[in-house]
């Protein structure tokens, strides 16, 4: 085998969770990406959330395309099943999964090469389905696993290592997906995990497709100066609009909320996000105003994070069709079949 | 002079598509058969919607050939943007009937027929208020001219429109009085009936008039499919359309809640990738598309096949290459599908010849592709999936359940030591899945990249290797599973054989018979399924010439036989083909046998 088995080192620290797990049996294998790679704090942001909120591996669907970020799942959860399918195309797998077995906690990793350029049409359709998924972009303005040409999403005017400078218009995927109807659209950094951790929590309570790109830095390609994705980059020009709190369902709200700045929305299953506006003229409920916000500050050359928009009214996929609440997966085949009379009586008029 | 010809005939209907001859047309189809004679009906309509040609061929034959003849006994032709092309293509001493609103006698001129003029668009016109009305009760007035001259039961039709109309009981008195506005008209004016008619036979008892895409849709709900997802495309939709409304009859649950899902993905990519999906969680998921749909499809393909995943691909072949034509029918996605995607790939084909095999095939392809976890395609046509077709009613078997294949729960997972997705522990290439969402022993992930036998992921030689080879002997282990041939042995000895598949087996059938009338024997092998086995290595084998019949340009099947059996004879297998788009008639097999043995005689 020439995977790597990841050395399992038990810390004191690393207590049970609800479930008697602890955080590393969230992990997946070693990870084989350049040492500093954005991605990986990522991965340990997305193993930190699923452990805190005690979800059983088994049931996690992990889903990717092509990239270095692509491959990031295998890094996660080594007790949830994976899919990394072909480049651009996994929300399509993502998609057949869940109508197969809705009550799956499907993650979705993706690269902003396989979902804002080869991928940009299925990523477009996954939101506009509302799919209940958690969609974690890995944005680093570059295709890192072809060795650092510029994505859809670098910034026009950032430059490459070798000096070229990007000249096309970038897509951003907070403003894509609000105006193609997401219902949940964030942003982090994969620089700072206090944020991303509820940020990922907030995504797999929310039902429907919950999108969060997050600058994720390529240190091998794409962290020079000139670049808009680096770290220094993005530390510079981050600016957090609406800062997310998550609270367990049978949590308490602590005091440290303080009503009047803050706004309590509860997810389908009982847990809360605490909105904090860090400016007033934010409202993550306003479609309309959250797009308008984003523009104005892509103007200022601002790298906005934080929920950018939240309906947690829309209703899902399955909602939309009207499909049985049991996965179709658990349906006995006796349940599914008309049986030989219903096939008499129907071909009775056939003739 | 016509020969009297009694049910034995082709009737052909010319008209404009969009004006709703579809109904007129499906009333004469069974009339027919339930005047017990066998029909079929071939509808040749353009990638239109409204206001071009559109044809409806019936043919009614007492022996039951179900092949398209190309031969029109009688001709109605509703449409003089074609009357030119339409009166030449009826058969000397056959009929012609149109439209004498507008008197056409100077143009329509052949000796050797006869031109029935009737005055449809007058009469409906003085018999009907409302526009739209006169233009679909004219297709129902030619009803009742055809009744009159061909001798169809006007109580049958009568009973047709009550079955129709049955919650509508006005509309069964205005079709009834259009069909004896016509019926009235040809017995005042023309002798009744024709010598080219048709006359009460039985009842077709034990048979059912379907197209191949319903059959295979209700196939799809037998199998227990619970997922579908697809991309529109002439001439697949109406499967999916068969699947959504048999789901909607047979898988709502008492409140109103759907035991199915059928999603409109944006495009085949979406679907397919859909299609791998709800497979991999352990759903059975299908979709219906043609050869454009196929071509987006095929990383999709390599990809299941690689990491093993159950799928159901229908191909309703149409005629290509590119968009091509398509509302016509091809055999042309043979060489395509059997090894779709980049890589050493191969996958098992099934080939219906008739709706009936759709279902059963469709049935089979979800067992198929789970036993042997990787797609599986169904090679249907335009010709079977969307004509009409009399075929023995379709049979269901209640304890019939399906195969899942080899997968492992929590129980199974207790007996091992550690899972190993693609470990082969039974020697036949075949190794357990697991699903998702059971148990997190069975966890594994899927890629499409370098994996070895324990489902990791590598780069190294011999690792690599060892699964491909694997997938070798699983494809040994398909030919066992995959459906037999059919061999039809010749009256007599011969060392000339045919091999055919899909929808030219009836007309080979046919020709068969036909040949024998003149001591020609053939033996015939339909293939039902790639890929090969012993039965078609012994057929070969056993002939010194097998006429391969399939329609395609390519010859595309007897590439295959070449390269995947062990003849080698390249001068054994002659290409028989016909690529026209329309569907192939007997005379076709029965032209170019008699002139190859025609040719052998003189060289000999
Ligand atoms: C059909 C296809 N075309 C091209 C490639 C090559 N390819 C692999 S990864 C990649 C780009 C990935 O970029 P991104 O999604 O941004 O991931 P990153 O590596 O930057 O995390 C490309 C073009 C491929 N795998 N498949
Ligand atoms: S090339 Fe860039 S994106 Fe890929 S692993 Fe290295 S740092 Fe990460
Ligand atoms: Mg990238």
């Amino acid at each position: 085998m020439t995977f790597i088995a990841k050395p399992r080192i038990d810390l004191p620290s690393d207590r049970l969770n609800d479930i008697g797990l602890r955080r590393r049996d969230y992990e997946g294998v070693l990870s084989t990406l350049c040492a500093g790679c954005g991605h990986d704090s990522i991965t340990a942001a997305i193993v930190q959330a699923f452990w805190e909120m005690s979800i059983a591996p088994e049931k996690v669907a992990k889903l990717s395309g092509i990239g270095c970020s692509s491959k990031t799942p295998a890094y996660f959860i080594s007790g949830a099943h994976g899919f990394n399918s072909v480049h651009g195309r996994m929300p399509s797998v993502a998609t057949g999964a869940m109508a197969g077995n809705r009550d799956m906690v499907a993650i979705a990793v993706s690269g902003d090469g396989d979902s804002l350029s080869i991928g940009f049409g299925q990523f477009g359709h996954v939101v506009r389905r509302n799919l209940n998924l958690l969609y974690i972009i890995e944005n680093n303005g570059v295709y890192g696993l072809t060795k650092g040409q510029f994505s859809a999403s670098a910034d026009v005017g950032s430059r490459a290592k070798k000096g070229a400078e990007n000249r096309w218009q970038n897509i951003d995927p907070v403003a894509t997906a609000i105006s193609l109807g997401g219902s949940f659209v964030a942003r982090g950094f994969s620089g700072d995990r206090d944020q991303l951790v509820p940020l990922i929590k907030a995504g797999v309570r929310h039902r429907g497709c919950a999108v969060i790109d997050v600058v994720s830095p390529c240190v091998t390609f794409n962290d020079h100066e000139g670049s808009t994705k680096s770290y220094a980059y993005t530390r510079e020009h981050k600016h957090e609009a609406v800062k997310l709190d998550f609270v367990p369902p049978a949590e308490e709200i602590s005091a440290q909320f303080d009503p009047g700045e803050a706004k309590a929305v509860t997810l389908h299953d009982g847990s809360r996000v605490m909105l904090r506006r860090t400016e007033d003229s934010y409202d993550p409920s306003d479609r309309s105003r959250a797009l308008q916000y984003l523009e104005t500050a892509r103007s200022r050359g601002e790298v906005v994070t934080g929920l950018m928009y939240m309906n947690e009214d829309l209703p899902e996929m399955h909602d939309l069709f009207g499909t049985t609440a049991r996965p179709l997966t658990d349906i006995p085949y006796e349940e599914l079949s008309p049986g030989s009379e219903a096939l008499r009586k129907l071909q009775a008029k056939m003739r | 002079m016509t020969t009297e010809r009694i049910n034995d005939f082709v009737l052909k209907i010319g008209t404009v598509n969009g004006t709703g001859s579809a109904s007129a047309n499906g009333m004469l189809m069974k009339a027919l058969f339930r005047m017990g004679i066998p029909v079929t009906g071939k509808n040749m309509f353009p990638s239109n919607i409204q206001g071009l040609p559109t044809w409806y061929e019936i043919r009614a034959n007492r022996d039951g050939y179900m092949a398209r003849e190309a031969r029109v006994d009688v001709m109605v032709a509703m449409n003089a943007q074609t009357y030119a092309k339409d009166l030449a293509e009826v058969a000397p001493g056959g009929f012609f009937i149109y439209d004498s609103t507008w008197p056409r006698e100077s143009q329509l001129e052949r000796d050797d027929i006869t031109v029935l003029g009737v005055p449809l668009a007058r009469m409906c016109n003085e018999h009907f208020d409302k526009a739209r009305v006169r233009i679909l009760m004219k297709n129902i007035a030619y009803v009742g001219v055809l009744s009159a001259l061909l001798g169809i039961d006007r109580a049958v039709l009568k009973q047709l429109l009550e079955e129709t109309f049955a919650s509508k009981p006005k509309l069964v008195d205005s079709n009834l009085e259009a069909i004896n506005l016509g019926y009235e008209y040809a017995t005042a004016n023309f002798t009744c009936p024709l010598p080219v008619r048709a006359e009460p036979m039985g009842d077709n008892a034990g048979h059912i008039l379907i197209d191949g895409n319903s059959a295979a849709a209700l196939g799809c709900v037998y199998a227990g499919a619970t997922v579908g997802a697809w991309y529109p495309i002439t001439p697949s939709t109406s499967l999916m359309d068969g699947f959504e409304r048999y789901c909607k009859m047979f898988r709502r649950t008492e409140d109103g809640q759907n035991n199915f899902c059928i999603i409109q993905a944006e495009d085949e990519l979406a679907a397919a990738g859909m299609v791998l999906g709800a497979n991999w969680m352990g759903a059975r998921a299908f979709t219906p598309t043609s050869g454009p749909g196929i071509s987006l499809m095929s990383e999709f393909i390599g990809f299941a096949y690689y990491a093993e995943i159950p799928s159901v691909f229908f191909n309703i072949q149409r005629v290509g290459p590119s968009t091509g034509m398509p509302t016509r029918t091809q055999q042309c996605d043979v060489t395509m599908c059997a090894y779709a995607s980049h890589g050493d790939t191969r996958h098992p084909l099934l080939f219906p010849a008739d709706p009936r095999e759709c279902f059963e095939m469709a049935v089979n392809a979800f067992d198929l592709a789970e036993r042997l976890q990787t797609p599986v395609f169904v090679l249907s046509d335009l010709d079977i999936g969307m004509n009409d077709w009399m075929i023995p009613e379709l049979e269901w078997n209640d304890t019939w359940r399906p195969d899942r294949g080899k997968v492992l729960h929590s129980a199974e997972l207790d007996e091992i030591q550690k899972f190993h997705r693609y470990l082969d522990t039974d020697g036949d290439g075949i190794t357990a899945r697991t699903y998702p969402g059971e148990d997190a022993r069975g966890a594994y992930f899927v890629r499409g990249s370098g994996h070895n036998r324990y489902g990791g992921y590598t780069e190294d030689a011999a690792e690599y290797q060892d699964v491909v080879d694997r997938l070798l002997v699983k494809w040994e282990t398909a030919k066992s599973l995959v459906p037999q041939p059919v061999l039809r042995e010749a009256p007599e000895p011969t060392r000339l054989g045919v091999i055919a598949y899909g929808s030219s087996d009836g007309a080979v059938n046919e020709a068969l018979d036909r040949l024998a009338e003149s001591d020609i024997h053939l033996d015939y092998l339909r293939v039902k399924a790639f890929p090969f086995n012993d039965h078609v290595e012994a057929f070969l084998e056993a002939h010194d010439t097998v006429f391969v019949v399939e329609q395609n340009r390519d010859a595309q099947l007897r590439s295959l036989l070449l390269t995947e059996t062990e003849t080698g004879r390249r001068d054994l297998l002659v290409p028989l083909l016909h690529y026209n788009g329309m569907p192939i008639p007997s005379d076709c097999v029965i032209k170019a046998v008699t002139e190859f043995c025609a040719g052998k005689e003189v060289a000999a």
